[in-house]
């Protein structure tokens, strides 16, 4: 029972990552309409930005977790105004190859600059573990665990009981309808995208003191944040989070149990529930 | 581009013009050599996970066994006119096999060095064998390729699974880790190393309590890590047989969740200096890995490796110095046969016995190509004792070429 507890937990840890990056993306999806494909390159991008602010300024893991989130928000804004705006009217196919093009072009790019091989990070906070009562688990990974619950509530909070949530919830919804009502929608996407970028880079920093810092981390992680988005409904913000942790849950228990199963099974899950509820577990099926 | 459009050009245009001179030095006359020059061509990773281990640094080490070749005879070399070409496999076996067709047919490489990834090895393998071209592999891993799919065109210089896996599983096992839980990346490589680990260990008289398949590649490895402590027996050890970025997570997390502490060691399947450095030197240090060669091991490995950071700036790994080996041997082999043919070449090379400053005691087994010599049981070295910055092994000790490598495989047939 207690190596089962301890399994789950460690499963809600790595769906923090699943949690965050599906938020930022449900969170995208809703305002825009735009399938950012770019998500796990700029969780890439933040775990890089820590590497590079120690080895450059001697800066810690706190002020990473501040700056390189803030910065890659402001380059998401500029990604927003300059390139993705441009092409909303268009049939959605065009974001969607834009954004896995600029997915390529950083990764190649921090190639380049960093080659193939894992970066060293060593300025994790937190060392040691902690007593759970039932079993003990590294103090960072619950430090990990506690940031991606409170911003997931946070951000809940903020969509449910503030005028903007009210207006973002509603856009996300209703754009025709919102519209109508003389509210301008458009002022809010911009920023939307910002904040969705920087819950990704803020990710990418989370991850860096544990996971192997290198070009290719992003492009592994996204398939199954998709796969999670999708399972969650596409724009539920709610469900995305949801199906973000129990996913995490469900590989980390299915490695344990049945290890040959642990890959696919996100994409067993991701079948059944389509067959089931096409539109995803909390999806509203607009066109049904 | 355009810049290197017209560098591209005028190497053609000098090549041309070497080639209507009929080629190169003196005693080149008498046809001996085919199309008046010999070709060594460089297949490699240039620019993805293995670029560091492998790549452009490999180009330069065949090159610069070319130019001390060609120091060392002068006028006496069967031909001045060595060229050195290379090509991108990007560890993908069907480009693997179109770039050593269009080495091998087009641009006239006489053999083929280096090929890290054991899927795209075992592809330029079969092309050799069509082309009836030699091929010296010194970065894939696999035993197929001296076993079940050996050829008399293929040579085996540098490392494989067995011997990775029969230094680092056995002397621990002997040390005292008898129990192991192993934890393997779902592919190929990894599948072949669990099985020589456990061989190894089953040897030794040790026993693997469990063994997982780990998803490859994946980030996290906590499910493993965490389950490792409550088997029964309780594992002494650890055995990641993960390999690049894939490893890195491993250690990250085993350091996190202090397995160390818990009475659980770890050991790992391969090793490179590079994984070294990504992952950190203080966290790894006393780690236990086999290795086939590093810079430092002795005084003629570093002369040499010294030379080699002038041309280069970097350090080299044993895959770059393997590679300089079998140039080197392929010439010098060349050379005494006054001819390129592979036949010929491959005659002068079988059953050779030499010592250089990376094969020591090694032996070219003619019943199977495989090149036989000293192994190194190594650990991380403490980073207050290392001498430089990339000064990370230090030997535990030296397995000799007997025990380091498998007998001949009873699947291998050459003739």
């Amino acid at each position: 029972m207690t190596s089962f507890l301890q399994q789950a937990f460690n499963g809600l840890v790595s769906g923090s990552f699943y949690a965050l990056l599906a938020l930022g993306l449900a969170v995208i999806f809703g305002m825009l309409r735009v399938v950012n494909f770019a998500h796990g390159a700029l969780y890439m991008l933040g775990a890089f930005g820590a590497v590079a602010l120690a080895d450059s300024a001697g800066l810690g893991f706190w002020w990473a977790l501040l700056l390189v989130p803030l910065a890659l928000a402001v380059a998401g804004t500029l990604l927003e105004r300059l390139l993705i705006r441009r092409l909303t009217a268009l049939d959605p196919l065009y974001n969607f190859l834009l954004t896995f093009g600029i997915a390529l072009v950083c990764q190649d790019l921090l190639r380049m600059k960093y080659g193939a091989q894992s970066q060293p990070y060593e300025r994790g906070p937190f060392p040691g573990s902690m007593d759970l009562g039932l079993f003990d688990f590294p103090r960072y990974q619950v430090f990990v665990l506690a940031v991606s619950v409170a911003l997931c509530l946070a951000v809940w909070l903020l969509l449910t009981r503030t005028r903007i949530g009210t207006i973002v919830r509603a856009a996300t919804e209703r754009p025709e309808l919102t519209r109508a009502f003389g509210i301008d929608t458009g002022r809010w996407v911009t920023p939307v995208f910002g904040f969705g970028v920087g819950l990704a880079a803020l990710a990418g920093v989370l991850a860096a003191p544990m996971r192997a810092v290198n070009s290719g981390m992003g492009g592994d992680l996204i398939i199954t944040v998709f796969a999670v988005v999708v399972i969650g409904g596409l724009g539920s913000v709610f469900g995305s989070v949801l199906a973000g942790f129990t996913i995490g849950m469900l590989q980390a228990l299915g490695n344990l149990y049945v290890p040959v199963l642990s890959q696919t099974s996100v994409y067993l899950l991701m079948a059944v529930v389509l067959l089931v509820r096409p539109a995803g577990l909390f999806g509203k099926e607009e066109h049904a | 581009m355009k810049h290197r459009l017209s560098t591209v050009a005028a190497a053609a245009a000098v090549g041309a013009l070497l080639a209507g001179c009929g080629g190169g030095g003196p005693s080149s006359g008498g046809g001996k050599v085919s199309d008046d020059k010999i070709v060594l061509g460089v297949l490699t990773d240039l620019s993805g996970v293995y670029a560091d281990i492998a790549g452009p640094n490999s180009v330069q080490a065949v090159q610069m066994a070319v130019d001390d070749f060609k120091k060392k005879y002068g006028d006496k070399a069967i031909t001045q006119n060595i060229e050195v070409i290379k090509a991108d496999h990007q560890n993908k076996p069907e480009i693997a096999n179109t770039q050593a067709r269009e080495m091998y047919d087009r641009k006239k490489a006489d053999a083929l060095f280096d090929v890290p990834t054991s899927s795209a090895a075992l592809a330029v393998q079969t092309v050799a064998s069509q082309a009836k071209k030699l091929y010296f592999n010194t970065g894939a891993a696999t035993t197929e390729l001296a076993g079940k799919t050996c050829n008399p065109y293929t040579y085996e210089w540098a490392y494989d699974t067995y011997m990775l896996a029969h230094g680092t599983g056995a002397a621990v096992t002997e040390a005292g880790g008898k129990n192991w839980y192993t934890i393997y990346p779902d592919y190929a490589f990894g599948q072949d190393m669990q099985q020589k680990f456990e061989t190894a260990i089953k040897g030794a008289g040790g026993k693997v309590v469990a063994k997982d398949p780990t998803p490859f590649p994946s980030d996290n490895y906590s499910t493993f890590l965490l389950k490792a402590p409550g088997l029964k027996p309780k594992p002494q050890v650890l055995g990641a047989l993960q390999a690049g970025g894939d490893l890195a997570n491993v250690v990250k997390q085993y350091q996190q969740f202090k397995l160390k502490d818990k009475g659980i060691e770890l050991a790992i399947g391969l090793l490179f200096d590079t994984d070294i450095k990504a992952i950190g030197a203080d966290k790894l240090a006393g780690t236990m890995f086999t290795t086939a060669w590093f810079w430092n091991v002795d005084a003629k490995a570093q002369a040499w490796a010294d030379r080699f950071k002038e041309r280069t700036g970097q350090r080299p790994t044993f895959d770059q110095a393997a590679d300089y080996s079998a140039a080197t041997y392929y010439l010098e082999a060349a050379q005494k046969a006054g001819s390129d043919k592979a036949a010929d070449v491959s005659k002068e090379l079988d059953g050779t016995k030499f010592s250089d400053f990376f094969a020591h005691n090694a032996t070219i087994r003619a019943e199977d190509h495989r090149v036989v010599h000293d192994a190194y049981l190594a650990k991380v070295k403490d980073p207050a004792k290392a001498s430089e910055a990339g000064d990370y092994t230090e030997p535990v000790k030296t397995i000799p070429a007997a025990e380091a490598f498998d007998q001949p495989s009873p699947d291998c047939h050459l003739s």
